[in-house]
């Protein structure tokens, strides 16, 4: 079995000398504007602090399982092929394994024992986890409310149900749920959602979306009322509703959801789904990112979203499912009372002390490059495997996570996903022109080590390959990168880069692990 | 007067079960059916076949 450790998470052992801490005062991206207690009621930080889903800084040190028991469904999307699975919550044409309440409750004590990084279990289908009188969610609920309390509960729904089972979601102590909310018009939602089941019958047309949309509201309403921290998910589909996610942000907003996360319509004909079939596109990164930055005021956007599988298992960005399908499950001892409730304790107790030292030399990282000011930002790629470090070798990352880069600090913007450029130790050439798609509106890629041929066509395609930062911090070496960077282009050693845009990797989300 | 699932577009997604107002559809060797002698067709009891209209592979239809 392969374990993460505590040290291959926070690179202890690999540690070089520490930024020293500063004085107080966090103005960093991580406590500033995208994530930590500065922006946030104390207590939604406390809830949301070791989610990794809600969290951007905890995606970096906390794992999430899906576990697939809501296969049933209760609306039908244009992105969806309900022969398959949820285009949703995971990868089209890729089906789950689809589980007993029982088998859940014992994969999600498999892996508990196993990863003491996982802090959240969440049922996102590959259906609806509220259709079918949500009996399978409610009955894996229950049990893991009992065996494993220190485990936060979440569920990803449509909406459609949700005013039924607000006070259900209550009783089960779930504080978070996460609404799929496309549309606040119906005239822009007939062209997303064919029918709708409700109240015993099938509607179609504009008359579906009109009731999609009260009970989604409804029950947001609902959510905030009974004090559940609400998170809502857009598939932005260029043409039919992305200048109106505008309008579904302020909505939203307005009733009180905490974090908005807009994520791009995974299309393909081979996925047969309707959107597919018809030839609709999904959005580049640049339109992306472009309506995220509109989207982002005094609301929280979530960047760091990986579409995942109704079934993943992991850190966000890896997926570790295979090693723990109902077969393996099943043969494995599992220690019923929340096995390595020990091990979680410990790992938390680690993270914690991490941050508060993370967030000093942050803001020291910023004060150093603030006589920069007015600078344009730029955009950076890093291969990390986790706990804010550059940490990953550039041949072995599956993804990049991107950071935007300027004086007021370094804010994670999103990841893009890449086919493994090294797969045994050579390199493969097409792998690495992928890979400079996926990254080509960034001006350098923050890696842990690299090889001389990629990094001669990274250069050429104008994206500077740099390993001076290997193990250290993420946020303090693009700070520090981008102060040498502007410096350089002062005495014009670098030429700016313009007008580049990258390609998201369709059909490339969600990378098994090797 | 009943109804049937075909076998081969079913998802297995369980979504008929929970509907059907007669406990007449039941998951049997790897797949949904709907034992006829206890479908109604919903008749009596809502206005269309439920299993019909909850289903998202549009697999139910009249025997
Ligand atoms: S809610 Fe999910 S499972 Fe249901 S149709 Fe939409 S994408 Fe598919
Ligand atoms: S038509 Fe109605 S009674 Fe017959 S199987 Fe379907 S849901 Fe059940
Ligand atoms: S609702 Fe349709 S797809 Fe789902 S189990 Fe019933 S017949 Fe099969």
């Amino acid at each position: 079995m392969n374990v993460i450790s505590l040290d291959s998470i926070l690179g202890v052992g690999e540690l070089k000398s520490q930024p020293a801490p500063a004085a107080s005062g966090c103005t960093t991206s991580s406590c500033g504007s995208s994530d930590g207690p500065s922006d946030m009621a104390p207590e939604v930080w406390e809830k949301v602090k070791n989610h990794p889903c809600y969290s951007e800084e905890a995606h970096h040190y906390y794992a999430r399982m899906h576990v697939a028991v809501a296969p049933a469904c209760n609306i039908q999307c244009n992105y969806c092929n309900r022969k398959y699975d949820c285009a949703n919550e995971s990868r089209p044409g890729v089906v789950s394994e689809k589980l007993t309440a029982e088998q859940a409750v014992r994969k999600v004590l498999a892996v508990a024992a196993e990863i003491p990084q996982l802090s959240v279990v969440g049922i996102a289908g590959p259906g609806d986890s509220l259709a079918a009188g949500a009996k399978n969610t409610i009955e894996t609920f229950e049990q893991l409310s009992r065996l494993a309390p220190d485990i936060k509960l979440c569920l990803s729904t449509n909406g459609l149900a949700l005013p039924d089972y607000v006070d259900r979601i209550k009783d089960l102590n779930i504080d978070h749920v996460t609404i799929t909310i496309n549309m606040v018009d119906p005239e822009v939602g007939q062209h997303i959602y064919p029918w709708i089941f409700h109240d015993h019958k099938r509607w179609t047309g504009i008359e579906a979306s009109k009731i999609l949309h009260e009970r989604q509201m409804l029950g947001l309403e609902m959510l905030r009322d009974a004090g559940i921290l609400a998170k809502i998910n857009s598939v932005m589909i260029p043409g039919i509703n992305d200048e109106h996610l505008m309008d579904v942000n302020r909505e939203v907003k307005a009733r009180g959801a905490f974090l908005h996360n807009i994520m791009p319509l995974i299309s393909d004909a081979a996925h047969g789904t309707h959107f597919g079939l018809t030839g609709q596109r999904g959005p580049t990164a640049q339109e992306l990112k472009a309506l995220q930055d509109k989207c982002e005021g005094d609301m929280k956007l979530m960047r760091h979203c990986r579409q995942c599988r109704a079934d993943a298992v992991g850190l966000l960005g890896e997926d570790r499912g295979e090693e723990f399908t109902a077969e393996k499950v099943m043969q494995m001892d599992i220690d019923i009372d929340g096995g390595g409730f020990t091990k979680r304790e410990t790992y938390r107790e680690h993270v914690e002390a991490e941050r508060a030292q993370r967030h000093q030399s942050k803001a020291a990282a910023i004060a150093e490059v603030a006589h920069i000011a007015g600078e344009k930002p730029i955009l950076i790629a890093v291969a990390t495997k986790g706990g804010e470090r550059i940490n990953e070798h550039f041949g072995h990352a599956k993804e990049f996570q991107i950071y935007e880069v300027d004086a007021r600090g370094a804010k994670f913007v999103g990841h893009r996903r890449v086919d493994l450029y090294c797969e045994g130790g050579s390199g493969d050439e097409d792998g690495l022109e992928t890979i400079i798609q996926a990254i080509n509106d960034c001006v350098a890629v923050l890696v842990a080590k690299i090889g001389g041929c990629p990094s001669k066509s990274l250069e050429a395609a104008g994206i500077e390959p740099v390993d001076r930062f290997a193990f250290e911090y993420i946020e303090e070496s693009a700070l520090a990168y981008y102060a040498a960077y502007t410096e350089r282009l002062g005495t014009g050693a670098v030429r700016e880069k313009i007008g580049a845009d990258a390609v998201i990797r369709q059909g490339a989300y969600t990378a098994r692990r090797a | 007067m009943a109804y049937k699932i075909k076998a081969s577009d079913c998802t297995v997604c369980g979504a008929c079960e929970a509907e059907c107002p007669n406990e007449a559809i039941s998951f049997k060797k790897g797949t949904y059916v709907i034992d006829a002698s206890k479908c109604t067709e919903c008749q009596g009891s809502f206005d269309a076949p439920q299993c019909a209209a909850v289903c998202p592979a549009d697999c139910c239809v009249p025997a």
